[in-house]
């Protein structure tokens, strides 16, 4: 699968969702591949933007789009790599932001340390 | 201008923008991608990281004592600029 193929097949399922891909597809598209790099890698698609630990329990909150990605868009208008992007985003109407991580560092933590290594 | 130590995965956008940064201001720097270590490499390198950003996110970027996370064209122009 390309990064295009996947961009048509999960565009209208996550729109729906409220989930809308960043516009600027010098970001979403490299993120979508990077998304099939991971789900070679790993066997699902671990955020692009996030180490992964490799075992999928450990994995689960950070598989795109993240558990985070809700209250990121609510908050700064994008999730935290910048695939996934509110309307007003598009519509460049949110100040852009480095959105900060959201997961917990000691779950960070603990994944890596508890994973692959 | 101190070592720079430039910790990112392969598969991060933010990453690569701010490598792409860092080389048109031809900024030298040591790149470790912590995605591509294994083993010993790969908890060393860890642990370093958690030592300058504990929120363990990256980019994590090492400027002698500062210590520029993710990728923000200013702040990282700021923190290459001599003391």
């Amino acid at each position: 699968m390309t990064a295009r193929e996947l961009f048509d097949k999960l565009k209208p399922a996550q729109e729906k969702r409220g989930f809308f891909f960043n516009a600027d597809e010098s970001y979403t598209m490299p993120l979508l591949e990077s998304l099939l790099v991971n789900k070679e890698r790993y066997g699902y698609t671990s955020c692009p933007c996030r180490l992964a630990s490799g075992v999928y329990e450990l994995d689960r909150d950070i598989i795109c789009p993240c558990v985070y990605a809700k209250p990121d868009i609510a908050e700064f208008g994008a999730c935290f790599c910048g695939l996934y992007v509110s309307k007003n985003w598009n519509e460049g109407r949110p100040p852009r932001v480095t959105v900060p991580e959201r997961r917990p560092a000691e779950k960070s933590l603990a994944a890596l340390l508890g994973g692959q290594g | 201008m101190p070592q720079i130590e430039f910790f990112g995965l392969s598969t991060c956008v933010h990453c690569k923008r701010a490598k792409e940064y860092l080389d048109k201001c031809g900024q030298k720097y040591n790149c470790t991608y912590v995605d591509m270590l294994a083993g010993e490499e790969r908890t060393k390198a860890i642990a370093e990281v958690k030592k300058h950003n504990p929120s363990m996110s990256f980019p994590t970027i090492v400027i002698g004592d500062k210590v520029v996370v993710g990728f923000n064209e200013q702040e990282l122009a700021e923190a290459l600029k001599e003391p």
